[in-house]
């Protein structure tokens, strides 16, 4: 069975079809990459799958429960799914362990000495042990992104979705998320991402998504669809790219 | 190179050296003129034909002193009310602030009795809600009426409840959504996003306008005097009657600045420290 399913999703924002009859599968361990122009509906359809939006149609399936049923508690659902944004969203206010620890503490009511002993593992893990009682504000962007995929895994999540991780970050410090998304990737994390990053899609990702109009409009391995598309609006888009030496 | 090892360029030595005459001739000018607008101050007043019955009608040091037990005991009255109703019309004005951030069709009445809440309050004059409340409510000789301090108090909380609700809804608004959706990823429930991430951000960023209507507060307490209890500057038009001496007023004037000061560097210290964290961040 599948982790994720979305089928026929529609959203609509100001008389713009953003997202226009979307199917997506997304099998256990896989790793999709969404790629596509900004305004192609990669960031809605990750905030519709985190109940961020409300859909206009479609259904979506996690582990076969259909969580765009109204009835069902968006809450519990988000619990389930891990998100990191491109502008890492970190809370200000808070030191980098009290960050990662707040959902473990508010939302699963773990002792404040576990919480804090897991978050200290994770962050020794990628190398930020150090950076545990700093404020957001004292790190790189590539550090606070990292920070930020730790409080995301700090939920024990089923699935990752990651919207373009990267592209608020200075080019060096681009390597560095990168690397921790491999590490993600080889402990077997389901992962979809949104990502301007072509080349990284093409080494980490299962399954290349291209998607334009709000409807993926080619889908496959990495090496099909950036190496020999069929369809000619992802040649377009594509040969775009390679103009701008990001391919 | 260290920038301790490197010898500055004659361009650079003249530069400093400019840098250090003008800032030399800066103090100089601004020492010297206020110096001459002092001196003119001065001599206007003390050489006014009025001058010498106004020091005594308005600054005679024995009628300040047989007056200051009175003021002061009026002040201490102000002291308690200050830190009682700045304390109340925090938590109203907050409470009215989250009751309008609530969504949902059920929230509707609550909304809109805390939108006029707010609207009402802030257009009503003090005086008007201290003259209801102090005198108008004790006119129904209900059962266990509060004595009038009580009262008048209410009235304030009531009145600064209504800005300070606007500061504090403010506040919140001004947290970008974008940390809404974060914490909303988490799991965080809508009541955990804001006690644990939008209300810490917002009251720090909205401390120094709470602030400065805690410090309008301090002034207006003295208002329930209108319904009796004696405050520092009712205590002073008693002691004016008795001697026909307005020294105690300016005595109570300079006992309210003292008193402000503390609240008001308290204040200067808050917005600063969250203007440099601000642009720190």
């Amino acid at each position: 069975m599948p982790v994720l399913t979305c089928r026929g999703l529609r959203k609509e924002f100001g008389g713009h079809m953003v997202l226009d009859g979307l199917d997506l599968t997304v099998d256990e361990h896989q790793v999709v990459a969404l790629i596509g122009a900004s305004g192609s509906g990669k960031s809605t359809l990750l905030r519709c799958v985190n109940l961020l939006e409300e859909l206009d149609d479609g259904s979506i399936e996690l582990d076969g429960e259909e969580i765009s049923d109204p009835r069902v508690d968006p809450d519990l659902v988000r619990r389930r799914i891990g998100m990191v944004f491109q502008s890492y969203n970190l809370f200000p206010h808070l030191t980098v362990l009290e960050n990662i620890t707040l959902a473990p503490r508010r939302v699963h009511r773990r002792a404040r000495a576990e919480a804090d002993a897991q978050a200290r593992e994770l962050l020794d893990r990628v190398g930020l042990g150090a950076k545990a009682d700093a404020y957001p504000d004292r790190l790189s962007g590539g550090q606070q992104q990292r920070v930020a995929i730790v409080r995301a895994l700090a939920n024990s999540p089923r699935l990752m979705l990651l919207d373009e991780v990267t592209s608020a970050l200075d080019p060096e410090l681009v390597g560095e998320v990168l690397t921790m998304i491999r590490d993600l990737k080889a402990d077997g994390m389901t992962m979809v991402l949104a990502t301007h990053e072509m080349g990284f899609a093409r080494e980490v990702a299962d399954q290349v998504c291209f998607l334009d109009g709000g409807r993926v409009v080619e889908a496959g391995p990495p090496a099909q669809v950036l190496g020999e598309p069929t369809q000619p609006r992802t040649r377009q888009f594509l040969s775009r790219i390679i103009e701008a030496g990001r391919l | 190179m260290s920038l301790l090892e490197h010898t500055p360029s004659a361009a650079q030595l003249r530069r400093t050296a400019y840098r250090r005459r003008q800032t030399v001739r800066s103090v100089l000018v601004a020492a010297s003129s206020t110096a001459a607008l002092g001196t003119l101050l001065v001599l206007a007043v003390t050489g006014a034909p009025g001058w010498d019955r106004v020091r005594e009608s308005f600054l005679d040091p024995s009628i300040a002193r047989d007056a200051l037990p009175a003021v002061l005991a009026g002040l201490w009255l102000n002291v308690r009310l200050l830190v009682c109703c700045a304390a109340g019309a925090l938590l109203l004005g907050l409470l009215i602030a989250l009751l309008r951030t609530l969504r949902g069709p059920v929230f509707f009445p609550v909304r809109a009795l805390a939108a006029g809440y707010t609207y009402t309050f802030r257009g009503l004059p003090l005086i008007i809600v201290l003259y209801v409340l102090t005198l108008g409510v004790p006119g129904l000789r209900l059962q266990g009426m509060p004595p009038v301090l009580v009262l008048g108090g209410l009235a304030l909380v009531l009145t600064y409840g209504g800005y300070l609700a606007e500061v504090f809804r403010a506040g919140i608004e001004s947290i970008h959504p974008s940390q809404l959706a974060a914490a909303r990823s988490l799991g965080l429930t809508y009541r955990q996003t804001m006690r644990h991430v939008v209300l810490p951000q917002a009251v720090r960023r909205v401390a120094p306008p709470l602030l400065n209507d805690v410090v309008a507060l301090q002034k207006d307490v003295g208002l329930v005097s209108l319904a009796g209890p004696i405050d520092a500057v009712r205590a002073a038009q008693i002691a004016t009657a008795e001697t026909f001496n307005y020294t105690p007023y300016i005595l109570a004037g300079v006992l309210f600045v003292l008193l402000a000061i503390p609240l008001i560097a308290v204040t200067d210290w808050v917005t600063l420290r969250s203007a440099r964290r601000q642009s720190g961040g």
